[in-house]
């Protein structure tokens, strides 16, 4: 188990160094932009010449990107250049927002596919199962920004109950909330609650949940006790995967509702050239996910008694 | 030469089994819906110079609401937007813009997916572990941080929307492909074809990947209403096809900021993007639980 940890963590050091040239190769494999990009499109070559001598940018590419990585990892992620002050001033506060969007999104997702994939699983081809099954259909067709159209008409404009935009602007509001959530609810739960109903249907047609069944343990029981512990696993590993979609969506959800998040951060950023705000976001964006993969591997080994005992 | 032009009951055959496998969608009413849509959006937009009502970058009545008549004759039955184009027609030329970009988007990622995954499934090796890992850095990444990133890159243009594509895509695609051919190059057949001194690219294109189409086709039809979304999405942020041309995405963008007070000019366009995603999701659940059938 011990060395089965450490392969992973491993793994996810490589995929994070590869990540990194990749985002530094996209970015600042040509120095001449990233100077225009810092100083803008009106700035002249003597500028952007004396800005790239100051930053050390006629150094060879590795050498950059050895110092680059250096400054990365301690935690320097440069200025931004649109608000002049450190990435990290900007970035956590950021981060710390969509970390409660995401929290709060998965208190309410999570239990909610789990009960309906699991009750549509229960009884695979009955009528509520067909119903669970084409509602998940439809509500993984319809993208986050339609969802976030049709619950904004509804709930703003026709009913007007709920506020339209949620930046928050006097202090944490619950109320701004509850549509970027229901959004992002809509759009994940589908998947979720369909693994969860294909794992469930499985252990339904097991040997020993027909045991059970047959030698007239009550029906319930059999399902909380029996089936639940098996048919939960896989959805585990779902669950934590869907962390890597979350941050997808974050990004749509966040620009429609102006919510001050991460994912609109690195999208203004993007629209905006400020470079190395892009590169810190993407950075940890896919530490995030890579990490999340990491433990959904090593939690699904731990929670498999197949796993953790062969 | 004859290998190119096959004769005539050959194709006689072929015609007759492209039809056997339509016609099997008819076993599958989840699989006729989607069929529907589809087939539905498809008409729309090859038709769009007919039934479009109005020029759709025309500008007349700014925001018109539904059903508001035009003084020079006709009715803007959606509405128009800000700047007065009818939404309608916009619709309707936008369906050509997805249907032109998504399908040809999916089509250059399975290409470059297919053949990865040929390469690592049937080579093995180190090419296996070469592109399997590069395939894994690519997905690490959340797919929207991907386009965004390589979006302001690259800039902003069809071309490149298709590229981003192509590049976040194709490891999915490999993964598929490359599990496939691991079973099917196991086969006796395969074996056959490798004693006879069949070439390496005969056995991957010719014994292996015609053999592999049923989860493909299954998997091409999710991805196609993915990347249906990915378009809109790219679209909605402002990272899509410059304008004035119609993509509902971008409708939604415009709009977005008097949205409140004219819900008619997003709700519209998302109605259309939704039912199209939703179309392609019905027909690749529909065709699984053919596959399964038999």
């Amino acid at each position: 188990m011990a060395g089965f940890v450490l392969r992973r963590l491993g793994t996810m050091a490589i995929t994070m160094f590869a990540v990194s040239v990749l985002v530094f190769l996209l970015l600042e494999i040509s120095p001449g932009s990233v100077a225009t990009k810092v100083l803008g499109p009106y700035s002249t070559d003597e500028q952007r010449t004396l800005w790239l001598e100051a930053h050390g940018y006629f150094q060879p590419l590795w050498v950059r990107y050895g110092d680059w990585l250096w400054n990365f990892v301690n935690g320097d992620f440069g200025e931004s250049v649109r608000f002049k002050v450190p990435v990290s001033e900007i970035l956590w506060p950021r981060l710390a927002n969509t970390a409660i969007l995401g929290l709060v999104t998965f208190a309410v997702m999570i239990p909610v596919s789990l009960v309906l994939g699991v009750v549509a699983g229960m009884r695979e081809g009955s009528r509520l199962d067909r119903a669970i099954s084409v509602t998940s259909i439809v509500t993984t067709s319809v993208p986050e920004f339609a969802s976030a159209v049709f619950l904004s008409a509804v709930f703003v404009f026709w009913l007007d109950w709920l506020p339209g935009t949620s930046g928050m602007a006097e202090g944490f509001s619950f109320r701004e909330l509850i549509l970027p959530v229901l959004v992002l609810v809509i759009y994940d739960m589908g998947y979720v609650a369909r693994m969860t109903r294909a794992s469930m249907a499985d252990v339904m047609t097991t040997p020993y949940i027909r045991t059970a069944i047959l030698k007239g343990l009550p029906y319930g029981r059999v399902i909380v006790r029996h089936a639940l512990r098996n048919a939960l696993i896989a959805p585990f590993t779902v669950i934590m995967l869907q962390i890597n979609w979350l941050l997808s969506g974050v990004i749509v959800v966040e620009f429609f509702f102006a919510y001050k998040g991460f994912g609109a951060l690195l999208l203004e950023a993007s629209l905006n050239q400020d470079i190395f705000v892009i590169e810190a976001c993407a950075m940890v964006a896919v530490f995030v996910a890579v990490a999340t993969q990491t433990i959904a591997d090593v939690g699904y080994a731990f929670l498999d008694p197949k796993i953790r005992f062969g | 030469m004859n290998q190119r032009m096959p004769s005539a009951p050959a194709r006689d055959s072929a015609v007759r089994r492209a039809v056997r496998r339509v016609a099997l969608l008819r076993e599958s009413p989840v699989a006729m819906i989607g069929a529907g849509i589809v087939l539905f959006w498809v008409l729309v937009a090859v038709l769009a110079p007919l039934i479009a009502p109005f020029e759709p970058n025309a500008t007349f009545y700014p925001y018109a609401r539904p059903g508001a008549g035009h003084a020079g004759g006709g009715t803007f039955w959606l509405g128009a937007d800000m700047i007065g184009r009818d939404i309608l027609s916009r619709i309707i030329w936008g369906a050509r813009t997805v249907l032109i970009y998504a399908p040809l988007a999916t089509f250059s990622a399975y290409v470059l997916g297919i053949l990865m995954g040929l390469a690592a499934g049937y080579k093995r090796g180190w090419v296996d572990e070469v592109l399997s890992r590069l395939g894994d850095v690519l997905l690490s990444f959340p797919v929207l941080v991907l386009y965004i990133i390589v979006i302001a890159t690259v800039g902003a243009s069809g071309v490149n929307i298709v590229i981003a594509i192509t590049v976040a895509g194709a490891p999915g695609v490999m993964r598929i492909v490359r599990g496939l051919t691991l079973e099917i190059g196991s086969r006796d057949f395969v074996a056959a074809a490798r004693i006879r001194g069949e070439a390496a690219w005969y056995i991957m294109a010719v014994e292996i990947l015609p053999n592999a189409r049923g989860p493909l086709i299954v998997d091409a039809c999710l991805r196609l209403g993915y990347v249906t979304i990915t378009i809109g999405v790219l679209g909605f942020l402002g990272l899509g096809l410059p304008p004035p041309d119609a993509d509902w995405g971008s409708m939604i963008n415009q709009a977005r900021g008097v949205a409140m007070a004219f819900p008619h000019m997003t709700v519209f366009p998302c109605i259309a993007i939704s039912s199209l995603v939703l179309g392609f999701n019905l027909l690749a659940d529909g065709l699984r639980e053919i596959s399964l059938r038999d």
